[in-house]
């Protein structure tokens, strides 16, 4: 088994994750929470996150199919889908989610359906990211201990 | 009886609200982390059903109860010694139905729970929400996410309720025991 290659090539891969801006400092404190009782905790929160997320995505399309919109509810999906997104450090998903919120407070449709384009396509590009990330984590084997981004 | 001075005094049951999935699952890793006993439920309602009180009787309890004072405080004393009690409640502000603060509110209402500490989790930076809720009687306020930093601000406000129940067990009028940075 050759965990060393593996393991430099998911230090790698997890060191682009922060270098471009997929994940913050969050994601780090949710390492820290891993350990050998609970060793894939990091993955069940991010699971978890995006049976929430399905949720929350499907809502606002709903909501968005809707004229004319309403701009209170929209707001309030997002500030779910937002807080939900800054608990496991989800730096690009987060921001674009503060982006369309601030558009509902506007009252501009145009805005938020601009923005949320936007979103679905950063959630997309996260959960390709963080899915080859778990894998290869899990082929690698447990890692003892998170090093923080340099 | 059971002032159990002898028993580890870092089993400390927190009650965690929050009807984020995902945040009660932070939530309760962080608090189990720092080796508190956890039971997490998903809205104030359901917190007031775990510790006995219904929506109704949180508004009524101060009208109706007498205040036998004696049997109030060994009972609660009782439970937490026993460990059943819950020591600390942290809720989310944000929630549908009763809001976090909503929740403080009706503990701090309540004579059996009002000395239960409190403390807010909020997503959002508002410094007037923020300043209700101290104000209302909340010992902390946390910005989410939470981290374990915030959760090692907790230790102090239970120790506190610690030695406040093995006080009055005692029934000594002296002064508060503190029990100074452990």
């Amino acid at each position: 088994m050759e965990r060393n290659p593996m393991r430099r090539q998911l230090a790698i891969m997890r060191q682009s994750l922060f270098d471009q801006g997929h994940v913050d400092e969050q994601f780090v404190q949710l390492e820290e929470l891993q350990d050998d009782a609970n060793p894939n905790f990091v993955e069940e929160v991010v699971t978890l996150y995006y049976r929430d997320s399905a949720r929350i995505i499907l809502n606002i399309e709903q909501a968005l199919e809707r004229k004319p919109f309403d701009f209170r509810k929209l707001d309030a999906y997002m500030h779910q889908f937002k807080g939900s997104s800054s608990s496991i450090g989800a730096k690009k998903v987060k921001a674009e989610s503060t982006l369309f919120r601030e558009y509902c407070k506007s009252g501009n449709g145009e805005g938020c359906m601009r923005s949320f384009q936007q979103l679905k396509k950063e959630y997309a590009t996260l959960r390709k990211k963080l899915g080859a990330y778990f894998q290869l984590a899990r082929q690698a084997g447990p890692v003892e201990t998170a090093s923080r981004p340099k | 009886m059971g002032m159990a001075i002898d028993r580890d005094d870092t089993q400390f049951h927190v009650l965690a609200v929050d009807d984020s999935l995902i945040d009660r699952k932070l939530i309760e890793r962080l608090l189990k982390t720092s080796s508190f006993q956890v039971t997490a439920v998903d809205s104030g309602s359901k917190a007031l059903e775990f510790l006995g009180l219904n929506n109704n009787d949180a508004d009524d309890e101060e009208e109706y109860e007498q205040r036998d004072s004696n049997t109030e405080s060994v009972s609660s004393d009782e439970d937490q010694d026993l460990g059943l009690g819950v020591n600390l409640i942290i809720t989310d502000y944000c929630m549908p139905g009763m809001t976090g603060y909503d929740l403080l509110k009706k503990i701090k209402k309540s004579s059996s729970f009002k000395d239960i500490p409190v403390v807010i989790m909020s997503s959002e930076n508002i410094p007037s929400r923020i300043n209700r809720c101290l104000e209302d009687g909340a010992e902390e306020f946390f910005l989410k996410p939470v981290q374990l930093s915030d959760v090692n601000k907790l230790r102090p406000h239970l120790m506190k309720g610690r030695s406040k129940d093995i006080d009055s067990s005692h029934k000594t009028t002296s002064t508060r025991l503190i029990t100074s940075g452990n």
